[in-house]
């Protein structure tokens, strides 16, 4: 019997209901509103007093509405399907829903019931088979979809019989599974998770090593992100967090792309579903939207809900995880979802921490991006999942909680920059500030070196280098004045310009410049190493500037033109003879 | 005014500066009320105890006083009759006009389903160059003037309004003016465009916390334009810095714990629950939402900008070019988020990059200008920038030129030109081939 309960009190999306049974924390309750129901979450309880979070506007609702808990958490409805959907952040499919308003109590379910997928059984029977074994496998969009054992199924199950190779809907079902006492399960393609549960059915989770290709120079070249790394992007309004994050979900090289749009803007959302579509895959030829799911709680759209977005598309990833696919989740913004913890919390009438966030906001932080993650499942293969958010600090202050409590757990860390975002240095990822944890790693090394050449780690690096090098220099010249450093000073400093106007700077918009494969980083980077080890000699610090000039000039060309074209061999060859001319070796 | 079996409650246990309570029942939450006749609004029910904010505070309140509770939340009646007309912030003719007749509807009601919102396309043409030419605007875009108070904003704000085509202007005045009110009243007047205005108007004269009505008022009107008539609509909101120091003052009276800067934690929410509103529908109509946030000292960091920027798309600054003594819009500073959805494809091709590199260029020349002042010899490009950025602030970005976009390239073309080379301008080949003067 499943508890009910009568609303006792209502502050804004705070409701107070008194129930006449037991019910659990985070347990999903609807409430009653002249018809309408109204989804929430049981988020504190005090004797017969339960507070639940309403996912919805209360508006309109009076005591005594009648409130009917579910037995449950919030779940994710998990299956083949969920591909190409424009989801909200209760895993309701926007598309499905009617009229241009969102309506109150309007709940859709995200999965075609209709569908038939062709099904190719992988287990057989007698096999035995636990929770998140693959029993089968659908083609979903040209991926390798697994009907796995429902997760929930913890215990060893014995395969009692599987279906043939056919054509089924999500209800059919495809297997039975026995327990140990004998107790038959029928099972079909559907299942069902609490989203803010991790889903562990792997073997083990060892250190990322693989590089993800992004296809965005100032990460892959200077501070690359591994398949299952984790990766933030702070960076104050203005400075292209969004661009920089359309582009990742764009070019990168993973199999499966979650957007969680958390409380930001609807325009953006709009702007992925309008242009994924049209889209290619730059690795498969395929059409983008195949690959992602969007998951949509825009900044307008109810608080309660925006935190469960993010709760819901970790879990989805998982989901695709345990297929043995390589999953990209991009949450913009973690701090969306943290301000909805903070209004909650503020209405509990919590004892609040900095900034009025409430005192667990690192361990919610740290538990969330430890469910990312490289891992081997229980069969052998291998799944990750990569994620990256932004952080949209306030006023543009890194020093704020959310900031530095991603800032402990996050291994790739890319500032994006006022003063380039000022100068239309794009991206505007600080080169000195930012980092990448795995650069450090030997596995990383050894893979990369294997990938691209035995020196790329070294070219990285001495690239890094003159980056810093070029900064203090520029710091110098503006104190001591363009005549009051040596010429060799204007050398070095415009060697860094160099590989920040070739190699850092990149068109988000332009066909071309906007996605660079690693075999032509590989190119650039050489290419920019052979100037920048090459020595020069000027008469004056003008003549370094307007040389200089004329050889960013022609790099740029270089990165507009299609790889190894007719025209970006010609740019090419004037730059080599332009480097000839003034090199003294 | 209370009708004939409405019920009126007189048991008053509870009175603060702005909120009081009583005991009552069946009484739905956000529903309005008036106590001895002044207009409140549910914000808490705990049992029978129900405690209403009272927008025009509670002095005076007796523990006597007279609740009628309306059983609607705050509404607007919505139709043609609302063009032309001026109104306070509960929708009532302050202009000495009828009352308007039309359906009634709810005021901050849902929100509009991402995935039936279209992309906005449509250029919004103001003739003022450091829009469209640096920051192009997009119907269906929000976008705010970040200004000191003593910055001319809302006489830009009013030009762009006069030269945007939109089918019906709607303003929403918060804290603001009477002499500014006045100001726009007579403008609009003057332009004879008076039948396309609806206002929306709480001055410094009314009580603060009713200001807090104005942009759900506005974008309600705006909604039933944009939607029913599939008119463009243009909402203009100023100031918004005056609705978020009402945000504050409630919040405090209810004893909220309060975040950064004296706000409440939920700003960011509250805001973007309006600028939200602007949206291009899939039926032709659109909601555009300029509004105007004042800044203390230019301060941006405060909690109001900082929180605005990261909902809107973009935000404008105006500042003073000192070597042309003209207002411009800074191209530093200004940003419209959405101008890359129409440069280059509604404006001619070679927009963006012109714009990238006109303002890469005046960047250049402030550096130069730094170098200047702090007694550093000038090389001879730091001169040419510093002469191609008087050009280019006093003849295209200042306020007071009215152009067009192809005559603001053509024009960008020939400073360009007159004192760079073509390497310097680090623009694709094939362009400077083509428009180079």
């Amino acid at each position: 019997m499943l508890t009910k309960g009568i609303v006792r009190g209502i502050i804004s999306n705070l409701v107070i209901v008194e129930v006449d049974g037991p019910v659990a924390q985070n347990e999903i309750a609807y409430i009653n509103l002249e018809g309408v129901r109204l989804m929430s979450e049981v988020i504190k309880v005090v004797g017969k007093n339960v507070y639940v979070q309403v996912f919805e506007s209360t508006r309109g609702l009076k005591v005594d509405a009648e409130v009917e808990f579910q037995g449950h958490m919030l779940e994710v409805v998990l299956g083949p399907g969920l591909l190409e959907r424009n989801l909200d952040g209760l895993e309701n499919d926007l598309d499905k829903m009617e009229g241009v308003f969102l309506k109150r109590g309007e709940y859709t379910f995200p999965l075609d019931e209709e569908k038939l997928w062709r099904f190719k059984p992988i287990a057989g029977p007698g096999d035995t088979v636990t929770g998140g074994s693959w029993l089968g496998e659908v083609d979903e969009n040209f991926q390798p979809h697994k009907i796995m054992l429902p997760f929930v199924m913890k215990e060893e199950y014995r395969l009692k019989s599987i279906v043939e190779e056919g054509a089924y809907n999500i209800y059919k079902t495809i297997a039975v599974v026995e327990d140990q006492n004998g107790k038959e399960t029928e099972i079909n393609m559907i299942q069902r998770w609490p989203v803010k549960m991790p889903l562990t059915t792997y073997k083990e989770k060892p250190r990322p090593y693989k590089l993800l290709e992004t296809g965005v120079r100032s990460i892959d070249t200077l501070n690359p992100i591994v398949e299952g790394g984790t990766g933030f992007i702070p960076g104050a309004f203005g400075t292209g967090k969004t661009v920089l994050q359309h582009a990742i979900s764009k070019q990168a090289e993973a199999d499966i792309v979650i957007i969680a749009a958390c409380g930001e803007r609807a325009n953006e959302v709009v702007e992925i579903f309008t242009e994924f579509p049209e889209l290619i895959d730059p690795h498969t030829g395929r059409k983008l939207m195949e690959r992602t799911i969007i998951v949509a709680n825009t900044s307008n759209m109810p608080v309660a809900a925006r935190e469960a977005s993010v709760y819901t598309a970790m879990s989805i990833g998982e989901y695709y995880r345990s297929m043995g696919l390589k999953v990209l989740l991009m949450a913009d913004s973690t701090s969306r979802w943290a301000q909805a913890l903070r209004e909650m919390s503020n209405r509990l009438e919590e004892l609040p921490g900095p900034d009025a966030f409430p005192m667990d906001l690192s361990a919610i932080i740290s538990n969330f991006y430890g469910r990312a993650g490289h891992v081997i499942l229980n069969n052998g293969e291998e799944g990750s999942i990569t994620f990256i958010g932004t952080v949209s600090p306030a006023g543009g202050n890194l020093k704020e909680p959310v900031t530095e409590n991603t800032k402990k757990v996050a291994r790739c860390f890319y500032a994006l920059e006022q003063d380039r975002a000022d100068k239309k240095r794009y991206p505007a990822i600080n080169p000195i500030e930012s980092y990448s944890k795995y650069i450090e790693y030997p596995e990383f090394e050894e893979e990369i070196s294997k990938q691209i050449s035995d020196d790329w780690t070294e070219k990285v690096n001495e690239a890094k280098t003159r980056l810093l090098r070029g900064k203090e220099i520029s710091e110098q010249i503006n104190i001591l004045g363009d005549d009051g450093v040596p010429v060799e000073y204007h050398i070095t400093y415009w060697k860094s310009e160099l590989i920040d106007f070739i190699v850092l700077q990149q068109d988000a918009f332009d066909e071309i410049d906007s996605v660079t494969p690693m075999e032509r980083q590989k190119h650039i980077l050489d290419m920019v190493t052979e100037v920048c080890r090459t020595e020069f000699e000027f008469d004056n610090f003008n003549k370094v500037a307007d040389y200089f000039k004329e050889l960013i000039n022609i790099g740029r060309q270089m990165n507009y033109a299609e790889f190894k074209s007719e025209k970006f061999n010609d740019y090419y060859r004037q730059l080599q003879e332009l480097v000839s001319q003034k090199s003294i070796n | 005014m209370a009708k004939a079996f409405q019920k009126i409650y007189t048991k008053i246990t509870q009175i603060t500066k702005a909120t009081c309570s009583v005991k009552a029942t069946n009484i739905g939450y956000d529903e309005l009320a008036t106590v001895n006749g002044r207009l409140a609004q549910v914000v808490k029910i705990i049992g029978d105890e129900v405690t209403m904010q009272i927008f025009q505070g509670t002095e005076g309140i007796p523990t006597n006083a007279e609740v009628i509770f309306m059983g609607k939340s705050p509404s607007l009646k919505v139709g043609e009759q609302l063009a032309g007309r001026f109104f306070n912030a509960y929708g009532d003719p302050i202009d000495g006009g009828p009352v308007p007749e039309g359906e009634e509807r709810p005021i901050g009601g849902p929100s509009v389903n991402p995935v039936r919102r279209k992309q906005p396309s449509e250029l919004i043409a103001t003739g003022i160059a450091g829009i469209d030419l640096n920051n192009t605007l997009v119907s269906g875009q929000k976008i705010p003037f970040f200004a000191d108070p003593d910055q001319p904003f809302n006489q830009v704000m009013a030009t762009v309004a006069l030269r945007a085509k939109a089918d019906k202007i709607i303003l929403g005045g918060m804290g603001m003016t009477n002499d500014d009110y006045l100001f726009f009243k007579n403008v609009f007047s003057n332009a004879g465009a008076l039948d396309r205005i609806i206002s929306f108007m709480n001055t410094t004269e009314d009580p603060a916390v009713e200001r807090l009505l104005v942009p759900d008022m506005a974008l309600t009107a705006a909604e039933y334009f944009a939607v029913e008539k599939n008119e463009k609509v243009l909402v203009l909101l100023t100031d918004m810095s005056s609705y978020a120091d009402a945000l504050s003052i409630v919040s405090n009276r209810m004893d909220q714990i309060p975040s950064k800067d004296s706000m409440p934690g939920s700003l960011y929410s509250d805001l973007a629950k309006i600028y939200e509103k602007a949206a291009q529908f899939p039926t032709g109509g659109s909601i555009t939402i300029v509004a105007v946030t004042t800044l203390s000292g230019g301060d941006i960091t405060h909690a109001v900008p900082d929180n605005t920027g990261y909902i809107t798309e973009g935000q404008l600054f105006l500042r003073r070019d000192s070597d042309v003594g003209k207002v411009i819009v800074d191209p530093f500073r200004s940003l419209s988020r959405l101008k890359q959805l129409v440069q280059g494809t509604k404006t001619r091709e070679d927009h963006p990059q012109v714009m990238n590199a006109a303002v890469r260029l005046y960047a250049d020349a402030a550096n130069a200008k730094t170098k200047q002042e702090n007694g550093f010899d000038l090389t001879d490009y730091d001169l040419r920038t510093l002469s191609f950025a008087r050009d280019y602030a006093e003849y295209i970005l200042a306020i007071d030129v009215n152009l067009d976009t192809v005559e603001m390239l053509d024009k960008t073309w020939k400073f360009l030109s007159d004192h760079f080379k073509p390497s310097e301008v680090n623009m694709k080949k094939e362009l400077v081939d083509k428009y180079w003067q």
